[in-house]
């Protein structure tokens, strides 16, 4: 080796040093080809930091200010998708308390319990719409009839619609939970059903 | 020893391409890392941009998972009239100021009032009107 070689192979040494310095997970990717999870991020492991999540901007000295949704979320119950927290048993715990009107902090919302059962083709579990849940949260006006039709069976909908943000999409894809959440939807056997 | 080696040029050739190839693999893993651990923004997190880089402020981040801890969508969607579309209210600062949309609470007596600009002025400039969701969600 003379000493051209020695500075280059060096200086190469030094930029993959400088890189893997900059990020340990760089270290991992380039030393081991078969990560047990290559694609996926489990939910534990996500970042939340509002500085990290490509929408804040870092420089913004109000961001010190802003809550993390880490912090906020650490008491709420968990779930598989979307906030990665299950709104429901947060609400029914009574571990959020939610106003139901911004001027009236003691207004209750007036729930109603009607579940409308939807069979879905093919094979999957058919669909239980619960009134309740969503009365907590709404209106019978958020609903009816800009986006359902108030009777049974009149609202024909596809999973195709679902996703692209339509009928049960246009909160179940930006807000509530979201359709990766399939059993919570399709819960209602079909066996009863065929009886 | 290097005149007399023909490989040794080849050799020396090979290296400073060697360099120049991990420098470029080092930073495509680099990129890669971050790309592969990709943060995204809260589920439900609104950016509203209509107005606020043509007025040379930055965009707007509307955290759905913060108010909805503390009301409910009916109060919002129903009582103070967002649609259920983001950007679609088209609410800018004489709104606001007016007691309108935001400024129905941020005014000072249910929550801290306009003086907060970058508060809510956080989003990266550039950024467009979104609501960050599903991965299953066409784009919009
Ligand atoms: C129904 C009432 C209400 C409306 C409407 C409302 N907010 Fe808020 N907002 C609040 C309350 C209450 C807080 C909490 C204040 C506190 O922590 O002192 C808050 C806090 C915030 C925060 C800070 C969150 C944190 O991390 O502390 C931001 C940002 C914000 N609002 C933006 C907006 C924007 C943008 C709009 C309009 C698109 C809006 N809000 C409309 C009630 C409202
Ligand atoms: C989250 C949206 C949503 C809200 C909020 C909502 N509904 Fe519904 N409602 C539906 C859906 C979906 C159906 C089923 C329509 C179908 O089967 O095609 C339905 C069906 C109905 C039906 C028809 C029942 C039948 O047997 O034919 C009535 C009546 C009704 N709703 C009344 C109400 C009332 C009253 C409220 C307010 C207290 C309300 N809804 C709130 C979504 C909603
Ligand atoms: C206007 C908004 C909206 C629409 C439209 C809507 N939902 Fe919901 N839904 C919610 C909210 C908010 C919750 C509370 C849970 C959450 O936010 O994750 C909820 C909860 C539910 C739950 C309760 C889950 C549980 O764990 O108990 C089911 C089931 C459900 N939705 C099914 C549907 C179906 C099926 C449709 C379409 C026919 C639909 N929703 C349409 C907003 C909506
Ligand atoms: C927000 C509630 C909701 C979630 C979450 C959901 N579905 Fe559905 N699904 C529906 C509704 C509503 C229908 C239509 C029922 C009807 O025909 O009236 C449906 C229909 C279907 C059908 C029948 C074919 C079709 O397109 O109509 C299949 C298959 C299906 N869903 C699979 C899934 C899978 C897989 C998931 C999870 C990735 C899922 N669904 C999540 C509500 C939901
Ligand atoms: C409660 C949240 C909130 C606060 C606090 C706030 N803004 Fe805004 N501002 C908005 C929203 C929402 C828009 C509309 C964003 C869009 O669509 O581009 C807006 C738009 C603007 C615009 C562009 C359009 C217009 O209406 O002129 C300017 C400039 C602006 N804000 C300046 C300010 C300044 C300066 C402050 C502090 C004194 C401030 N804002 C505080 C929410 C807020
Ligand atoms: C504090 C006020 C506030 C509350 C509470 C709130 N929202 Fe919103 N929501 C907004 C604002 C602001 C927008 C953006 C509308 C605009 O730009 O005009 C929005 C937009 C939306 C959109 C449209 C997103 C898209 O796909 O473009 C949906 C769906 C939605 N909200 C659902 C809900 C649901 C479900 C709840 C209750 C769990 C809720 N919101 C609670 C303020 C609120």
């Amino acid at each position: 080796m003379n000493k051209r070689q020695i500075t280059i192979t060096s200086l190469t040494l030094f930029a993959v040093a400088l890189t893997a310095l900059m990020g340990v997970g760089v270290v991992n990717a380039a030393g081991n080809p078969n990560p047990f999870n290559r694609l996926f991020v489990p939910p534990k492991e996500r970042d939340t930091a509002l500085k990290n999540d490509k929408i804040h901007d870092p420089s913004v000295p109000g961001l010190k200010l802003l809550q993390q949704p880490k912090e906020a979320f650490a008491p709420l119950p968990g779930s598989i998708g979307g906030n990665y927290i299950n709104w429901v048993q947060a609400l029914n715990k009574g571990l959020i308390k939610p106003h139901f009107d911004h001027l009236d902090a003691s207004k209750e919302a007036l729930s109603m319990d009607l579940v409308i059962v939807m069979e879905v083709k093919g094979s999957m579990p058919n669909v239980a719409f619960p009134h309740k849940e969503h009365t907590v949260w709404l209106e019978c006006t958020n609903c009816h009839d800009s986006i359902f039709k108030p009777l049974k069976g009149a609202n024909p909908m596809s999973m195709a619609e679902i996703m692209l943000g339509q009928k049960c999409g246009v909160c179940h894809g930006s807000v509530a939970f979201p359709v990766t959440e399939c059993r919570r939807c399709h819960t209602e056997s079909k066996k009863t059903a065929k009886k | 020893m290097s005149s007399r080696s023909p490989r040794f040029g080849v050799l020396h050739q090979s290296n400073i391409t060697m360099f120049f190839f991990s420098l470029a693999l080092s930073f495509m893993l680099l990129a890669g890392g971050l790309f592969g651990s990709e943060a995204r923004a809260e589920y439900g997190d609104i950016v509203l941009n209509n107005y606020s880089d043509k007025n040379g402020i930055r965009p707007v981040i509307f955290p759905h998972w913060f108010h909805r801890m503390r009301y409910a969508c009916k109060s919002c969607h129903s009582d103070i009239g967002f649609p259920f579309k983001a950007g679609g209210s088209k609410v800018n600062m004489l709104n606001i100021i007016s007691g309108e949309y935001c400024g129905a609470c941020h005014n000072g007596q249910i929550a801290w009032s306009v003086e907060n600009c970058d508060l809510c002025h956080s989003a990266l400039p550039n950024t467009p009107t979104q609501v960050h969701n599903s991965v299953l969600r066409a784009p919009k």
